[in-house]
């Protein structure tokens, strides 16, 4: 017994720093997945509150440009109205063409980053305004992340730009989908993989959401296609996409609630399950 | 007494501060960042208690991984290179070290240079192994630590310098 406290207190540096380093190391592994980095995000009471004033002052640096973004949204959805005959063509970033299935809530992004392999926004709505764990997020140009955690006032926003998410993605022209990532190299640019390799693509080719999951409705632009290749075992191509998102300068994005998600996810356990 | 504890604690939450809404938002050539709270760790008196280093290094990785969204990776970094400071120093400074007598203000710049170059150097490194998760992009990592770190390093040069004149 004297020997283990004698050892303990010999190398009690060493065993501290690595009860931390632990520590540690566990909140970075909860990072890692889904839903599970509860303790350590941004989405409090002080970090969001200390972000959402220096937004507040800093947000008048950036004035101009999100009005030019607003303003050329604002052009597109005029056109859309007076062009309302051929529906077809249009973009499907308005509620109209959902029929009420879709709910939309502006919020403000409050803090940005795009410099590591794990970005994660902030948003300045939270519970009381209805937001919550998987609603996708986008700005007028196209989307941008999916809702992670929530607070009563604030949300932390999975960003695309993110080694964790996983989005699936098809090509506008035919059906071909696959699944989005990020390899971490340039804000700019995002991978598409497991399209199939008789898929007809063509560089400069527009990439949509697919609507294959509840979170995000189908025909939601993402970028337009780069460049691409054949993977390893040559069946799939791996595309790399240009996003249509300025991901560095964000400030207005509107979260999308799919009102029949718990309806469809309902039904996909059922079948699941039986 | 009071006063160096103060002057710690001031030093500790306007780094904080600092980081989170200055340095972090540089991003120069897309996701460059210098990470200067590491400072707080490299200039923290070498005569006192290494339990309270590991301790204070952990609080401040936290305080910035929380603000970043970051899991624990700055946690981690910091409580690492807290840790193996003594060896740094011992390896940067010499027979200084051994009489326990350093002041950062004093000693020579080519022996500080090292000893925060070395210091940035393996925080960064392990910083973003973990940022990255993946040996497979160990490339990526090694670029981003390299460039990071001569960032870094350059900005507490010049931020000693300016503070040390203004003690004067």
């Amino acid at each position: 017994m004297q020997q283990i406290i004698n050892f303990i207190i010999r190398n009690k540096n060493f065993l501290l720093s690595l009860l931390l380093f632990s520590i540690s190391m566990v909140f970075t592994i909860q990072t890692h997945s889904y839903h599970k980095s509860k303790f350590i995000n941004s989405a409090n009471f002080l970090t969001g509150g200390i972000y959402n004033s220096i937004n507040n002052f800093t947000g008048y640096l950036s004035l101009k440009s999100q009005n030019q973004v607003l303003a050329e949204e604002n052009s597109r959805l005029k056109m859309l109205i007076f062009n309302s005959e051929n529906k077809k063509d249009s973009t499907y970033l308005d509620t109209i063409t959902y029929s009420g299935t879709y709910k939309f809530t502006l919020a403000n992004v409050i803090k940005n980053t795009y410099s590591g392999a794990n970005n994660v926004l902030l948003l300045n709505r939270g519970k009381n305004d209805g937001l919550k764990e998987d609603l996708g997020v986008i700005s007028s140009k196209g989307i941008v992340g999916i809702v992670d955690g929530t607070s009563k006032r604030y949300a932390t926003v999975i960003s695309v730009l993110n080694t964790v998410n996983k989005i699936s993605a098809q090509l506008k022209k035919t059906n071909h989908f696959g699944t989005l990532f990020w390899n971490a190299k340039s804000p700019y640019y995002i991978q598409l993989i497991d399209i199939p390799k008789i898929a007809p693509i063509v560089k400069g080719d527009t990439i949509i959401t697919s609507g294959r999951s509840s979170i995000f409705p189908k025909g939601i632009p993402i970028g337009i296609i780069h460049g691409f290749k054949l993977d390893a075992a040559e069946n799939y191509y791996e595309i790399d996409i240009k996003l249509f998102n300025d991901m560095t300068n964000l400030e207005h994005v509107y979260t999308i609630e799919n009102i029949d998600a718990t309806e469809i996810d309902n039904l996909l356990n059922k079948k699941v399950n039986e | 007494m009071n006063n160096t504890v103060f002057l710690h604690i001031t030093r500790f939450i306007s780094l904080v501060f600092l980081q989170v809404v200055l340095f972090n938002n540089i991003n120069f050539s897309g996701y460059l960042n210098p990470y200067i709270y590491i400072m707080f760790i490299a200039l923290f008196p070498v005569k006192n208690n290494r339990f309270i280093i590991i301790f204070l290094s952990f609080f401040l990785g936290l305080s910035i991984d929380l603000f970043s969204d970051t899991g624990g990776i700055h946690a981690a970094a910091c409580v690492f290179i807290a840790y193996i400071r003594p060896a740094i120093l011992k390896f940067s400074f010499g027979v200084i070290y051994e009489h326990q007598t350093i002041k950062f203000t004093t000693v020579e710049f080519g022996e500080k240079l090292t000893y925060l170059t070395i210091l940035t150097f393996l925080h960064h490194l392990v910083l973003f192994l973990l940022e990255m998760f993946n040996f497979s992009e160990i490339i990526l990592v090694l670029q981003k630590t390299l460039f990071s770190s001569i960032f870094t390093i350059l900005l507490i040069l010049i931020v000693t310098i300016i503070f040390s004149k203004k003690t004067k």
